[in-house]
C-alpha cells in the first residue's frame, strides 16, 4: 500500500557562525549575510521518511517555506532521494512567528493529504520546537514528539520517544505528525546519480531570475515572462521543476499569515555587550595557580 | 484566543508525573508570585492528572492562591490530546492573562499545542520574565503591564524581549532551574477549585505501551562545585582533564552546548539555556568561550573561574577569577597543586598574609 509522507524542512542560518554584523538595525537577522544550511534535525526527519518509503513504498514530498534561496535545501533533499520538492515563498509570509508559520504550512500540507508528516524536533536558529506540534494541532493529526524509532503497521504507528530522562513506547493512530530527534538515525548522504540529475532542478522564481539575466534590461516584461514560461515547461517535462506555491495557491487566509497572523512581537533587541576585565587575573604559572587555589581555600569555596 | 483580560490571573502549569511534582512548577510559582503581585492579581496553579489532590497543599505552600484541579482516570498519563483539551477548557473558562509552562519534554509538547488551539503567542525557553510596557514600532500604540518574555536568540548574539500584546493568554516556557525556587511556607494555604473534566469527543489517538525513566545520572543542580569544559577542550579524550579536576575537587562535570554537540561529554552534563541552569559555590569553566546561552545557565554562580587561552573570550565578562592560558597546562598545574598539600598550605599562608 505505501505511505505518502511530507517532510517539512527549513533552511537556517548556521548559528554557530553568527556575528554581530549579521544583524539588521531592527534586530532581525540578515540571513543573506550568513552561511545557510539544512537544519540538522530536518535531515533526520527526511531520513525517517525515506526509510518508510524504502520499507513500505509510497512517496516522499519535501516542503520548505522561505526565501527562494531555500531551494538549496530542497535540491539537497532531492539528491538524498525525495520524490518531489515544494517551495512556499511569498513576501506576505515574512515576519511569521511559529503560529503563523504552522498555519501556512498546514494550508500547504492539507493540499497533499499525506498519511505521515515528519518535522525535525527543532531548528537551530530559534530552538523553539514549536512548529511541529502546532502544525499537528492545525491539521488535526496525531502528534508524536521526540521520535527515535518508528514501525508502521497499517493505520497504526509504534514509536519510541526520547523523553529526556528516559523513553516511552507509544502506539498512535495515523494520520500522524512526528518530530524527529537527531538520535533517530544517520541521514544518508546525497546520491551521486541523483545529484547529477537534480542539480539542475529549479523553482519558477529561480528560472525567472535567470531569464532576467540572459535577456537583459532591454527585453519587455512580456518577452521575459514568455521565456520563463517556456523554460518552466521545459523543466517540467524533464521532471526538474520545483513546485512553487504562494499564499494564494494554498488558499491561506492572509489574516493568519506574516506579521498580522503573528501574536508575538519583538519588544526589544539587545546586543550582548560584555563589561570585560572586571575579574581578578592570575598568571598561568605554578605560583599563579597556587595563589588562586589558596584564595579559594581561604574563603572556604573549596577544601 | 481570549480577549485581553486585565483582571486575569497568572497561571502556572503544575506538571506532575505519577503524583510527583518536579521542581520546575515550584520554581515557576516563585516567579509567578512576583508577576502576580506586580499585576495585583491572584496566582493559580493548574493541576491535571489522576488522584493528584494531595499536591494542592504543596502548590499553595509555594505561592499559589488557587489550584485548579482537573482529575480523571484518563488523565493519569500525559497525553497531548487529553491534556490540551483540559487546559484549553480551563483557559476559555477563566481567561488568565499569563500561562507559564516548564520547558520539559511534556511542557514543550503541551504548550505549543495549547497555543495553537488558542491561537495565541508562545515564547520558548525564557531566561527571564518581567512585567513592563510595550510600544508598537509601527502603530506607536503604547500598552502597559505586559509580560516581557526574555530569551537569548540567534547563537547568543542578541537577547530578545518578546511580547504578546493582543492575543491572550501570554504564554511562555521556562527551563528547569532558570527561576529560583523560594522556600515553602509551611502554614500557607490556598483554595482548590475542582474543574469538571469533559473529554467527550476526544478519543485518544495514542496509547502508552511502556515508559522507562531513569534518574538523571548527573546532579548538576545539587553540586557545590562544577568544572565545565567547552569546545576549547579539543576532544573527548582531553575532556578527561575536566573529569580529573572535578574529581579532585569533589565536584560535578558540566559542558557547554558546543562540547555536547561535539560529543566531548553527554547531554546530561549540558549547562546553559537549553541544558541545566546552575548556581554552585564555584564554577570553573575551561575552554568555554561564553556564548550567552551558556552564561544564562551559570552566571549566578557564587564564584566563577574562567580558564581560556583567548583573553577576549566573553566568558571573562562574567568571571570573578581568570587565567589566560592553555587549559592543558593550567589544569594539570591545578591538580598537582591540590595534590601536594605542602605547596598549597604555603599558598594559603601566602594568601592570608596578602
Amino acid at each position: 500500500m505505501g505511505y505518502n509522507c511530507v517532510v517539512c524542512v527549513k533552511q537556517v542560518p548556521d548559528t554557530k557562525r553568527i556575528t554581530g554584523q549579521a544583524m539588521k538595525e531592527d534586530g532581525t537577522v540578515n540571513r543573506a549575510a550568513l552561511p545557510a544550511i539544512f537544519n540538522p534535525e530536518d535531515l533526520n526527519a527526511l531520513e525517517e521518511a525515506l526509510r518508510v518509503r524504502d520499507q513500505h513504498g509510497g512517496t516522499v514530498t519535501v516542503i520548505a517555506m522561505g526565501l527562494p534561496a531555500a531551494c538549496d535545501v530542497l535540491r539537497d533533499s532531492l539528491f538524498r532521494g525525495a520524490d518531489r520538492a515544494i517551495l512556499i515563498t511569498d513576501r506576505r509570509a515574512a515576519a511569521s512567528d511559529t503560529l503563523a508559520t504552522s498555519y501556512i504550512l498546514s494550508c500547504a500540507v492539507r493540499k497533499l493529504k499525506p498519511d505521515l508528516v515528519f518535522c525535525g524536533r527543532q531548528a537551530i536558529d530559534g530552538d523553539t520546537a514549536q512548529v511541529g506540534p502546532q502544525l499537528a494541532e492545525k491539521l488535526g493529526y496525531t502528534l508524536v514528539t521526540y521520535l527515535e524509532e518508528l514501525e508502521l503497521d497499517g493505520p497504526m504507528a509504534r514509536v519510541k520517544r526520547n523523553i529526556g530522562n528516559g523513553y516511552e513506547r507509544v502506539r498512535s493512530r495515523l494520520p500522524a505528525l512526528f518530530t524527529v530527534m537527531e538520535t533517530a538515525n544517520h541521514p544518508r548522504p546525497p546520491a551521486l546519480l541523483k545529484a547529477l540529475k537534480c542539480k539542475k532542478a529549479r523553482a519558477p522564481v529561480e528560472i525567472a531570475k535567470a531569464v532576467d539575466g540572459t535577456l537583459g534590461a532591454s527585453a519587455t516584461p512580456e518577452a521575459k515572462s514568455a521565456e520563463t514560461a517556456r523554460r518552466c515547461s521545459d523543466m517540467q517535462t524533464q521532471n526538474l521543476l520545483i513546485t512553487q506555491w504562494n499564499l494564494d495557491d494554498i488558499e491561506a487566509d492572509l489574516g493568519w499569515c506574516g506579521g498580522a497572523g503573528s501574536p508575538t512581537k519583538v519588544n526589544r533587541i539587545q546586543s550582548i555587550v560584555l563589561a570585560g576585565g572586571d575579574y581578578k587575573e592570575f598568571p598561568p604559572t605554578d605560583s599563579g595557580v597556587a595563589s588562586l587555589l589558596g584564595e579559594l581555600i581561604q574563603d572556604h569555596t573549596i577544601g | 484566543m481570549i480577549e485581553v483580560n486585565r483582571k486575569g490571573e497568572v497561571w502556572v502549569f503544575a506538571e506532575q508525573e505519577a503524583g510527583h511534582l518536579s521542581d520546575v512548577p515550584l520554581e515557576l510559582l516563585s516567579k509567578g508570585r512576583e508577576l502576580a503581585d506586580q499585576l495585583g492579581v491572584p496566582l493559580a496553579a493548574v493541576l491535571v492528572g489522576n488522584k493528584v489532590r494531595p499536591l494542592c497543599a504543596t502548590l499553595a505552600q509555594h505561592g499559589a492562591d488557587l489550584v485548579y484541579l482537573a482529575e480523571d482516570g484518563v488523565l493519569s498519563h500525559y497525553q497531548t490530546a487529553s491534556y490540551t483539551r483540559v487546559v484549553c477548557d480551563l483557559i476559555t473558562a477563566y481567561k488568565p492573562q499569563i500561562c507559564l509552562f516548564g520547558a520539559t519534554a511534556i511542557g514543550r509538547d503541551l504548550a505549543p499545542t495549547v497555543a495553537s488551539a488558542m491561537k495565541c503567542g508562545l515564547t520558548a525557553d525564557c531566561t527571564d520574565l518581567q512585567i513592563g510596557d510595550h510600544t508598537d514600532a509601527q502603530t506607536k500604540e503604547h500598552i502597559s503591564k505586559l509580560l516581557l518574555q526574555i530569551r537569548p536568540a540567534f547563537g547568543g548574539n542578541i537577547i530578545a524581549t518578546i511580547v504578546n500584546p493582543h492575543r491572550w493568554p501570554q504564554m511562555a516556557t521556562v527551563r528547569e532551574g532558570v527561576m529560583r525556587m523560594t522556600v515553602a511556607e509551611a502554614g500557607r494555604t490556598g483554595k482548590t477549585i475542582k474543574f469538571p473534566v469533559n473529554l467527550a469527543g476526544v478519543d485518544l489517538p495514542t496509547e502508552v505501551l511502556e515508559s522507562q525513566r531513569r534518574a538523571k545520572k548527573v546532579n548538576l543542580k545539587g553540586a557545590r562545585i562544577i568544572v565545565a569544559g567547552g569546545a576549547g577542550v579539543g576532544s573527548r579524550d582531553q575532556f578527561r582533564l575536566i573529569w580529573d579536576l572535578a574529581n579532585i575537587l569533589g565536584g560535578a562535570v558540566g559542558g557547554s552546548r558546543a562540547a555536547v554537540d561535539l560529543g566531548y561529554v553527554d547531554h546530561d552534563h549540558q549547562v546553559g539555556q537549553t541544558g541545566t541552569t546552575v548556581r554552585p559555590a564555584l564554577y570553573i569553566c575551561c575552554g568555554v568561550s561564553g556564548a550567552v546561552q551558556h552564561r544564562a545557565g551559570m552566571q549566578e554562580s557564587a564564584k566563577i573561574l574562567a580558564i581560556n587561552i583567548d583573553k577576549d573570550a566573553p566568558i571573562f565578562g562574567v568571571a570573578h577569577y581568570g587565567i589566560v592560558g592553555d587549559l592543558n597546562e593550567v589544569i594539570p598545574r591545578m591538580i598537582k597543586t591540590i595534590r601536594s598539600g605542602a605547596s598549597l598550605s604555603d599558598a594559603v599562608t601566602g594568601a592570608s598574609k596578602a
